[in-house]
């Protein structure tokens, strides 16, 4: 499992291995956002957190098509499928390496971006702290997604559409997080809702993902 | 334990291609699959992998003692030999890769990224990480594509060496290697359209 890993992360930052493309798209889209709605900083504050989670949510999107798409092309999602190592544990290494090298960057990265859209002060922690605990999700509910259009040319799209509305009850609690955090309100409900999504995915995604992979590699 | 396959079908895109295949496999013996393109060849080598279940029918001994090779090698163009070889030991719990460098005479190749190698290159490294699984049942298919003389060579040699230490071999390969094989013509096994039930995807739609 640990060899799985650490291939996943070492292929991550090798050429073409798609390490920071979340992270850059995630950069350009909060960039754009003042461009968008005009630089007024308190509209630009009240904004902030619902921006910053959608943000990430889409810059995780972006990467997941190439989760396990590249290895069903080479081949090695049909060793891996036949090796000793069960595709339920194979896929939920899969999906933690995609949280390390797209979710975590996205976590640490969102402060930095909330300055841009003049998040309130007191809102940082909490953002983070709602991204931090939400992204795990957003990787395992992807990892499903990418499982069910694995074998479909150019899935992607339809990857999409499928993912997104299964993210929705994720992006809720989170902005909501991220938002009662900024204006200074109570944060354990949404908080909690969160990381109860965030566990139950971790938990369960794993052995529907390996289910619905068995079908598409046949 | 021997593998056995008893009265086995198997479907493609749920159309069924082949029926009754019975066979038996022990120790020290290779079977060698022939038959005309998409006669089911790389099916019924898929299904004894565990990768489709099949239609009807048993087969034994091939839990957890299968190495699949198919078309493409399974290996990572942005890693080299040798990481590629050593992932796939590590996950069939093995340490050591130098035998297999050896037998495909990779250890020159070994910190070469395997995007960079070409056709042949590519398909023995491939081979090779048959031999870092160490199951004793190899599935092969068409295992010697782009392979060239020697190469050839090599993998007759590795097969007599798996063979000899009491292992077994499936292949789907219409080159001579000049093996100890038992032959299998798939092409009087093609089964009959519509005779076999649920071999459709109904089920999932």
């Amino acid at each position: 499992m640990t060899a799985l890993l650490i291939r996943d992360l070492r292929l991550a930052f090798r050429a073409g291995g798609g390490f920071g493309l979340g992270l850059a798209f995630f950069l350009i889209l909060v960039v754009l956002v003042p461009f968008s709605v005009g630089p007024e900083s308190a509209l630009l504050g009240t904004i902030a957190p619902g921006i910053l989670w959608l943000g990430a949510l889409l810059a995780c999107l972006l990467s997941l098509d190439r989760l396990l798409a590249l290895d069903f092309e080479d081949g090695t999602l049909d060793v891996l499928a036949t090796a000793p190592l069960p595709l339920e544990a194979a896929l939920a290494i899969k999906g933690l390496a995609h949280w390390i090298t797209t979710g975590l960057p996205l976590v640490l990265a969102a402060p930095v971006l909330g300055i841009l859209l003049n998040l309130p002060a007191q809102g940082f922690g909490w953002l983070v702290v709602s991204l931090a605990l939400g992204t795990p999700a957003l990787s395992m509910i992807g990892c499903f997604g990418a499982a069910l259009t694995v074998g479909i040319k150019r899935g992607g799209l339809l990857m999409s559409l499928l993912v997104l509305p299964l993210y929705v009850p994720t992006l809720i609690f989170g902005a909501e997080a991220a938002r009662r955090g900024a204006v200074g309100m109570a944060v354990e409900t949404p908080l909690l809702l969160l990381a109860g999504i965030s566990l139950g995915s971790v938990a369960l995604l794993p052995f529907a993902a390996a289910a619905a992979l068995r079908m598409t590699i046949r | 334990m021997p593998l056995t396959l008893s009265d086995v079908a198997v479907a493609r895109g749920g159309v069924p291609v082949l029926s009754g295949v019975s066979f038996a496999l022990s120790a020290g013996e290779a079977l060698i699959l022939r038959g005309p393109n998409g006669s089911g060849k790389t099916t019924l080598l898929r299904t004894i992998a565990g990768l489709q279940p099949p239609l009807s029918g048993d087969i034994k001994g091939a839990t957890d003692t299968v190495a699949y090779a198919g078309h493409a090698d399974g290996l990572k163009a942005m890693l080299s030999v040798a990481e590629n070889l050593s992932f796939w030991a590590a996950v069939y719990g093995r340490r050591d890769i130098a035998p297999a460098l050896a037998a495909y005479a990779l250890e020159d190749l070994a910190d070469r990224l395997t995007g960079t190698l070409s056709a042949g290159q590519k398909r023995r490294a491939g081979l090779a990480r048959m031999m870092v699984t160490e199951r004793p049942i190899w599935i092969l298919d068409e295992p010697t594509v782009s392979l060239d003389t020697e190469a050839v060579g090599m993998f007759a040699q590795a097969m007599r060496e798996h063979l000899g230490a009491g292992g077994m071999a499936l292949l789907a390969t219409h080159i001579d290697l000049g093996l100890e094989a038992r032959v299998l013509d798939v092409t009087p096994l093609r089964a009959v359209r519509g005779a076999i039930h649920g071999a459709s995807d109904e089920a999932f739609l």
